[in-house]
């Protein structure tokens, strides 16, 4: 099993790109999964770090708290463009000392991190842990170090270590 | 009035999309800086996808989501080469 | 656009209203990008119309196409995958490009790199990883600016 498939979940959302992009048929499924295998395969020569999934469970959870607090920063960066030129809005960066060490988990950090319009991932340093943000309206940088650690870090530390 | 509610919002969002495309153009011509030029080009690249997408809707058909896809992985290939390109082309040392 | 008939009127309502949000969303980052004044401030903008932006005019699209065929057509899934993750490899790779460029032109308003440097006990760690050939005497809180290219 391991020789044949290396990366199992790599393979099945190959397979999956596949038959999404083609047709649901047995024919497009033969196909898919030759090509996905092989896909896979070649991808064991660069050796990616196999990501290990402890908890897969808390994964629904965190992409709908996640989902939701994007909805809720797209309307106050919307606010804040619709605002005008504010004076007392304060833009500033945040330094956040992290225990993730995960590189996967790191990944979707990012991602989150990212995707959320007041907040974007601007350097994180692998020998200490500290991730750097920007952060759009600052008002209080012990609160964004809390949300950040509380609300995304220990659930992805719960998913990924 | 059902029947017309689709062409006129689908008619309303392309023009905010092509009004986007134009914030964005202007910024890619007059940016101060070259990262903005290229934050926005970026921006440009979805914002164009999203127009094939709504045009898709408007004409039912589905080969306007291929344009779209095609259209989202050059974006990205070509945003992370000239990011690559701002941080090591750069002979200012 | 004569298939519009053929919609019922739920989905021709949820395929308008999320395709006018979509777009309204890009455009607000958009505006955003002309109004606010620094190039950090900017990276937040069009985040706007990648995420929820994105988001509405995929599902929008899939509404629509799902009531047409009147089955479930969801590959425009695939796009919303995408730009969810690449958008941030862009925009990483932008703001570290930024960042290293400022500094490099020594810029006060962006954060040394020191400041990724947390108090305690990692300074010493780090700092026997810059190798034996520096000089002892450097005090370690002072702001450096280390060389990230080989030039």
């Amino acid at each position: 099993m391991n020789r044949v498939l290396p990366y199992p979940l790599l393979t099945a959302a190959l397979l999956l790109t596949w038959l999404l992009l083609t047709s649901f048929s047995p024919g497009q499924f033969l196909l898919g999964a030759v090509i996905a295998v092989a896909a896979s395969r070649a991808m064991a020569a660069l050796q990616p770090s196999k990501p290990r999934l402890r908890r897969w469970q808390f994964i629904p959870r965190l992409a709908g708290i996640v989902a939701l607090d994007i909805l809720r920063s797209n309307m106050a960066v919307a606010s804040i463009i619709l605002g005008g030129r504010r004076r007392d809005r304060v833009a500033g960066f945040v330094a956040i000392p992290l225990d993730l060490r995960d590189k996967t988990g790191l990944a979707v950090l990012a991602c989150i991190v990212t995707s959320t319009p007041g907040t974007a991932w601007i350097e994180y340093a692998h020998d200490t842990g500290v991730l750097l943000i920007h952060v759009l309206d600052l008002v209080d940088k012990d609160e964004w170090i809390a949300l950040i650690k509380n609300r995304y870090e220990a659930s992805l530390m719960e998913i990924f270590e | 009035m059902t029947a017309n509610i689709l062409p006129w919002s689908v008619t309303a969002a392309q023009i905010m999309l092509v009004a986007a495309m134009g914030c964005y153009a202007y910024r890619v011509v007059r940016g101060p800086r070259a990262q903005d030029r290229v934050l926005c080009l970026d921006a440009m690249y979805v914002s164009a996808m999203l127009l094939a997408l709504t045009v898709g809707i408007r004409t039912g058909s589905q080969v306007y989501f291929e344009a779209a896809l095609i259209l989202a992985v050059l974006g990205f290939v070509s945003s992370v080469a000239l990011a690559k390109f701002l941080m090591r082309g750069e002979v200012i040392e | 656009m004569t298939h519009a008939m053929d919609l019922p009127a739920w989905a021709a309502v949820l395929t308008a209203l999320l395709v006018v949000l979509g777009a309204g969303l890009t455009l607000l980052g958009a505006i955003g990008t002309l109004q606010f004044g620094s190039f950090f401030e900017r990276v937040h903008a069009p985040t706007l119309g990648t995420s929820w932006g994105t988001g509405a005019i995929v599902l929008a699209s899939i509404v629509c196409f799902s009531a047409l065929g009147l089955r479930p057509v969801v590959h425009e899934l695939l796009i919303g995958v995408f730009i969810t993750a690449t958008t941030p490899v862009t925009l990483m790779l932008l703001a570290r490009a930024a960042l290293y460029r400022d500094r490099t032109e020594g810029d006060a308003n962006v954060p040394p790199r020191s400041l990724l440097r947390s108090p305690g006990g990692s300074l010493s760690r780090d700092r026997s990883s810059d190798g034996p050939g520096e000089s002892p005497s450097r005090d370690p809180q002072t702001p450096e600016v280390r060389p990230m290219t080989p030039i």
